[in-house]
């Protein structure tokens, strides 16, 4: 095709446009949207774009670029060191045993040392692309397995840098003038010793982290004092791209340096503006980037020897789900978290295409090796959202719901059932309202490590997706008077909101949202009770579903404040205790244990009495004692 | 037949005896509308118009409320500082509540002997509550003595079941077109006649 780039660019989009439409109307991820869309216009189908599809990644690999620049920025070094147990711990079993089996593997099959041991280097990585993009999507950020997800996708970012250090080492040393392998951008390392170059790639590192100190943040602050939004923007770019073509010129990984960036960036002031800026670029660039993985899936490749790309493939594939799979079991996680590990992760990553190709310019690979290896890799990125999604529609559920147990505290809302859908921050806080008054409510929820604990805490909970109706109806929906939506996702409360419309009118729905385009979706469906998020919200929801039952508005309103007040307090107690870094193995484990001490003094405290010079209850029973 | 509004305000009805049962019996009553103040303004926000035209849509107010520290709960007092505005309750032109009939309500933890110049609280209830009977003169409104459940510290189950039959009677009475002459120089409404068991 013509070499416009506007035509390109017309192409790319409209096939973004068309295919993610219909993969979202399918259900499905919008990666697999990305991924066929990059098949279809890709030079093997359409034939639209790109004759050579490393073409195409050099440019889409920007989308992958700026998500680590922002993952970078979500890490200080202060949240990575209390987290450093389950990285360390989880990422390198991970990467251990994964390059560990992938190179008995490779030489098996008859491969170089340093060959097997490249390509079990490429391995070992995941896609951080992909597994994120489908963590947030599906909302479960906050559960035991995102959390386990993030701390393996960053080790590998992390260790990735040490690989491609260690890269030049294992070169052939008889042939440094490895031109005819090269790609054509300038690389400035060429023409030096192999030592020299790994001293090279330590330095830039180095170079990085002292120039986002003493050159990058002193910019930016000049920079925003101009109040010029757009120009942050730029300097949200400038950073972003020179960072990029620093690495890139020293033959090391462009998204790398993004990622150092970002950490080094973390501790400034312009943090969050950075984010907030590069966010909603981040997506479509990533979009671009899935695009280009399905263009360059080579079928010329893989017709030449399907069988033993098939086989390879496949054993990558259950070497990787195995290895996570362990992995998940080591670290405690329930059986349903660890399969979406197992599933989630178990596909090569992005940094593979930079590990192979720069490995073949050193040529410690051969063209045939590399072209076999990218293939695989871009067809096991293509694989894992429908792997994931069978996982979810077909095992997931087998697993059932558990069955309730029955609690031995008492209550006053037997007949009033309540529902309460997400036990995170602010269901726990309304779970917790409910319960100091003694009223309890079934809870519904989609990590099973929370859903153990709050069985174990005594409530009636239920695993799983919501927004089935079986599950809906396991739970008690039909006898329920209200259910409570406190998931922050917005699909989620549209098809209860749905579900109860159609099937269960006379429920009564009171639902969190995040802003006020949720919100006026929700209102549009009908919904009356909709509350924009916070604690005093989350508390507002559950006095009103408390005066819902019969108690007083008043009093309630009283109540509201005595627990803030009583949440404040222990909120400064707690935080002491946070400095003891024990604690910090799993944030979704901490999280736990302190809500674990919250339900446990709420109980203790029991129904809080006050306002006793208006209790005539009370005086009278004052009086009766003085008789005595 | 006379419409009435009961402007009921007590923070901690839920634990109240007396007022549960004072309460469950008038309300619902034929025209008779039961408002409750702590209820309806949890955050003290008072929706002065509404109020307004609750009044203007009655014909006899009554201030139901628990006797607390010698006057009303709080938010009873916030209501008459908001509602009965100047020019409106009272002042050039005030005078919306003109003619309307008003009393008290009240129920006291101690017993009748104790609100007097010899008891421990020096005076008599009517003298506490002279704030609202002069609230009551200056809008132009009959003020008629105080209905009031004493010693509910010690009431008796059976006592108190006279008291609520004597509050819905006391209603009936004063939806018939009674007057203040009615009940001259009778310190409490419950002392009059009618109220007396047959």
């Amino acid at each position: 095709m013509t070499g416009s780039i506007l035509f390109e660019a017309i192409v790319f989009l409209l096939g973004a446009i068309i295919c993610v439409s219909i993969a979202k109307r399918l259900g499905l991820s919008s990666v697999i949207g990305y991924l066929l869309a990059g098949v279809l216009i890709g030079p093997y189908v359409l034939g639209f774009i790109g004759n050579e599809g490393e073409d195409i990644m050099h440019f889409a690999e920007f989308g992958v670029v700026v998500m680590l620049f922002l993952i970078g920025l979500e890490i200080e070094p202060k949240n990575f060191w209390n987290m450093r147990k389950a990285i360390l711990g989880m990422g390198g079993l991970q990467v251990g045993a994964t390059m560990f089996l992938s190179y008995m593997l490779f030489t098996w099959l008859g491969y170089d040392w340093k060959v097997s041991l490249v390509i079990s280097m490429a391995v070992a990585l995941s896609s951080t692309a992909i597994a994120l993009q489908t963590i947030k999507e599906k909302g479960l950020m906050d559960t035991t397995f995102g959390n386990s997800s993030f701390s393996i996708l960053l080790f590998q970012d992390i260790i990735v840098i040490f690989m491609l250090g260690a890269l030049p080492l294992l070169s052939n040393t008889e042939t440094v003038s490895a031109t005819e392998n090269h790609s054509e951008h300038v690389n400035l390392l060429d023409g030096l010793p192999l030592g020299l170059q790994t001293l090279a790639i330590i330095l830039s590192v180095v170079f990085i982290v002292i120039a986002g100190n003493y050159l990058i943040v002193p910019m930016l602050r000049k920079v925003a004092k101009t109040g010029v939004r757009e120009l942050l923007i730029a300097a949200a770019f400038l950073i972003v791209f020179a960072i990029s073509f620093l690495m890139e010129y020293v033959g090391l990984s462009p998204a790398l340096g993004a990622f150092l960036g970002g950490v080094v960036l973390s501790n400034s002031e312009f943090k969050h503006e950075l984010e907030s800026t590069l966010e909603p670029f981040k997506n479509l660039l990533l979009g671009l980037f899935f695009m280009a993985v399905g263009a360059s899936i080579n079928f010329i490749v893989i017709a030449k020897s399907p069988l033993t790309i098939g086989g390879i493939l496949l054993a990558i594939i259950v070497l990787k789900a195995l290895v996570l799979f362990v992995t998940g079991q080591v670290f405690k996680l329930k059986l349903d978290q660890k399969l979406l590990l197992t599933f989630g992760l178990a596909q090569i990553g992005e940094f593979a295409f930079v590990l192979l190709s720069f490995a073949f310019n050193l040529n410690i690979l051969e063209q045939e090796q590399m072209d076999m290896m990218l293939v695989i890799t871009a067809l096991t990125m293509s694989l894992t959202p429908i792997i994931s999604m069978m996982n979810e529609r077909i095992i997931l559920p087998k697993m059932g719901t558990k069955e309730s147990i029955t609690r031995p505290m008492d209550h006053i809302a037997k007949t009033h059932k309540i529902i309460l859908v997400g036990f995170g921050h602010f269901g726990s806080t309304i779970g917790r309202f409910l319960r100091s008054h003694g009223v309890e409510a079934t809870i519904l929820d989609h990590d099973s490590n929370r859903v153990d604990f709050l069985r174990k805490m005594g409530f009636e909970v239920y695993y799983g997706d919501a927004t089935r109706l079986d599950l809906l109806e396991s739970a008690g929906i039909a006898e329920a008077k209200i259910v409570i939506c406190a998931t922050n996702k917005l699909t989620v409360s549209k098809a209860i909101s749905n579900i109860i419309k159609d099937k269960y009118p006379h429920v009564e729905l009171m639902i969190r949202t995040k802003n006020r385009y949720d919100a006026y979706e929700l209102l549009n469906l009908g919904n009356e009770n909709i509350y924009r998020e916070s604690l005093e919200t989350s508390l507002t929801l559950a006095k009103d579903v408390l005066s819902k039952m019969g108690f007083r508005k008043y009093t309630l309103n009283r109540q509201v404040q005595n627990f803030i007040k009583y949440d404040e307090d222990s909120l400064r107690r707690l935080s002491a205790e946070t400095k003891d870094e024990q604690n910090y193995i799993f944030k979704a484990r901490i999280e736990l244990e302190q809500l674990e001490k919250f339900l446990n003094e709420d109980f203790k405290r029991g129904i809080v009495d006050y306002d006793n010079q208006w209790d005539s209850e009370h005086i009278r029973k004052a009086l009766e004692k003085i008789k005595d | 037949m006379k419409k009435i509004l009961v402007l009921f305000s007590h923070p901690k009805f839920e634990k109240s005896r007396t007022n549960t049962a004072l309460v469950n019996h008038i309300k619902g009553m034929e025209g008779v509308t039961f408002h409750d103040l702590y209820e309806r303004y949890p955050n003290f926000h008072i929706d002065v118009e509404a109020e307004k035209e609750l009044l203007e849509a009655h014909d006899i107010i009554i201030w139901h409320h628990p006797f607390y520290w010698y006057s009303c709960p709080p938010l009873m007092k916030q209501w008459i500082d908001l509602v009965l505005e100047f020019g409106w309750a009272y002042g050039p032109n005030g005078n919306a509540l003109q003619s309307k009939t008003c009393l008290n309500v009240i129920t006291t933890g101690g017993a009748r002997e104790v609100y007097c110049s010899e008891g421990t609280n020096s005076f008599t209830v009517n003298q506490f509550l002279r704030p609202f009977e002069q609230t009551a003169n200056l809008c132009g409104m009959q003020y008629l003595p105080p209905f009031a459940v004493m010693g509910t510290h010690k009431l008796t189950d059976e006592q108190l079941a006279t008291y609520v039959m004597q509050y819905g009677k006391l209603i009936h009475l004063l939806q018939q077109n009674l007057t203040l002459n009615d009940f001259k120089g009778c310190f409490f409404l419950n002392d009059i006649p009618q109220l007396q068991t047959p």
